[in-house]
């Protein structure tokens, strides 16, 4: 970077502490939030080596500041984090990470009260779960506005999810709004909680708790810039839940990642019951047989886990278990042409019936990740699917061993 | 939403209109748009869209509303009928 591009009135190289600055222009301090202090924590020093990390006036033995931290705003009444509105690669990467199973009960925000812009007392407040890809959503939503974030402890769980399980909550958000203090920080009495909350948190215990009212956010973040233009009222479609492809897509790497490990000793089993045959073991048919059944194997898994969630709607049935019949229907189909006649029938039928029990299965457990399911309908066809899918495995087993000899 | 629909009448979701005051609460919270105020009461006009999330009966003043709330995935119910104690899964 270049230095001579800053002006000097904060840049002493000296042994002051070095206020980092805007490396293209060295702003004014900024007005709004009381001085030099909220210059943005990320920008290049403007003197030293290039590669000399400045300490900025935030630093304390002990903590870290987070990339999505812009700057803090000072009030009378504390020290808040200014957040970010855009997301960085390092925020994208880590919504795919999180996507992929990695790391995903770890992706957490620290909950406690964050700024979006310059907030004041009559800015409104929202609250978001501490699952960080919620967060995420909410800041940049909330671009261009100036309001308060309220983030409340969810371990880390997204919001419908943590309702459901009722840690996002009329318990937690009440006490939340008591430790932070929320009523010496605003002069209004209201919080905007989204929707999907609802589950888990009863508006009227949450006035009767703290004083503050809830409004009922949108169900999606996008919709927010429309909300605030509508004095914070939702209209219909902000109300609805959608589950377009886009949004079963996204769950596809969840579902893979969690079969993978089972899958794996399934298919070792399947190995070694190949190797039974004439001759009690025979090694080489263990590997022959068993990567056949297992490409089946396989194929059912991809059907279950892939093929199912995002061709949802377009597959046959209702009950989830029938959609997976279906589509591991299609997925072994090419199988199906290039073995057939070359393999003993029995086999194929067995190989088929694994693809189908465990695909059926998968589908039947993505009810899990769906909107829309009622346990009460899931439960209903988990009481006459698993009997089958059972049987067909067991059936598969026999006729598999059987077609050996 | 309307392109989905889970099973028929299975959903464990009652309204007592005698007891609905109209406050409109169920309306607002339900994601399915299950209700409609109609004469100053709640009316069901899409029951079989319901998934029990529970968000109209715990938010229902007057206790015109129950559901039997749960998680309805797989593996948890399975979880649940052999009696383990359970992590639920999303
Ligand atoms: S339980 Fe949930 S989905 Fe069902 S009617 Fe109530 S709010 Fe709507
Ligand atoms: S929340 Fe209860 S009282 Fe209010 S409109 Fe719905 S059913 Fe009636």
């Amino acid at each position: 970077m270049k230095e001579d591009n800053c002006g000097t009135q904060n840049c002493g190289c000296g042994p002051m502490v070095t206020i980092p600055m805007e490396n293209s222009a060295c702003r004014e301090p900024n007005q709004t939030c009381g001085g030099t202090a909220d210059m943005d924590l990320n920008d290049e020093a403007c003197c030293g080596p290039s590669n000399h990390t400045v300490s900025n006036p935030f630093e304390k033995p002990g903590y870290k500041i987070l990339p999505y931290v812009k700057r803090f705003h000072h009030t009378d009444n504390g020290t808040y984090p200014v957040i970010y509105n855009d997301l960085k690669f390092k925020d994208k990467a880590g919504t795919v990470f999180t996507r992929f199973g990695y790391n995903r009960s770890h992706y957490k925000v620290s909950p406690g009260l964050y700024c979006s812009g310059a907030p004041d007392e009559n800015s409104d407040v929202f609250v978001s779960a501490n699952y960080k890809i919620s967060f995420d959503h909410l800041r940049r939503s909330l671009k261009g506005l100036d309001a308060w974030i309220l983030v409340i402890d969810t371990m880390g769980v997204n919001v419908w999810c943590a309702a459901g399980k009722k840690t996002f909550s009329t318990g937690e958000i009440s006490t939340r709004i008591k430790n932070v203090g929320l009523d010496k920080i605003v002069k209004h009495r209201k919080i905007v909680v989204p929707q999907l909350g609802a589950p888990g948190v009863s508006a009227r215990e949450v006035k009767k708790n703290t004083g503050f009212k809830v409004v009922w956010g949108p169900v999606y973040t996008k919709d927010i810039p429309k909300f605030v233009e509508n004095k914070l009222k939702t209209d219909n479609d902000m109300r609805k839940v959608t589950f377009s492809m886009a949004e079963r897509t996204v769950l596809v790497p969840v579902e893979v990642m969690l079969v993978m490990k089972i899958s794996l000793i399934i298919i070792l089993a399947l190995f070694v019951i190949s190797g039974f045959g004439p001759g009690i073991f025979g090694i080489d048919r263990m590997v022959d047989r068993g990567s056949l059944i297992s490409l089946f194997f396989l194929s059912g898994i991809f059907a279950g886990a892939v093929v199912t969630p995002v061709f949802l709607p377009f597959l046959p049935g209702k009950p989830f278990a029938l959609k997976g019949i279906f589509a591991a229907l299609i997925s072994t189909a090419p199988l199906v042409y290039f073995y057939h006649g070359k393999i003993a029938i029995t086999g194929l039928i067995a190989m088929l019936l694994v693809a189908f029990a465990i695909s059926s299965y998968l589908a039947m457990n993505f009810t899990g990740a769906t909107p829309y399911t009622s346990p009460s309908g899931v439960e209903k066809e988990m009481r006459k699917a698993i009997p089958v899918q059972l049987t067909s495995v067991i059936i598969a087993l026999f006729l598999w061993v059987f077609a050996a000899f | 939403m309307k392109k989905f629909r889970y099973l028929k009448n299975v959903a464990t979701l009652k309204l007592d209109q005698e007891k609905c005051n109209g406050c409109g609460n169920c309306t607002r919270v339900c994601p399915h748009t299950v209700f409609k105020l109609e004469n100053k009461k709640a009316e069901m006009i899409d029951f079989d869209a319901c998934m029990e999330c529970g968000a109209c009966a715990l938010n229902c003043p007057e206790e015109a509303l129950t559901v039997t709330p749960g998680v309805g995935c797989a593996a948890y119910i399975i979880q649940t009928w052999t009696g383990k104690e359970v992590g639920a899964c999303c």
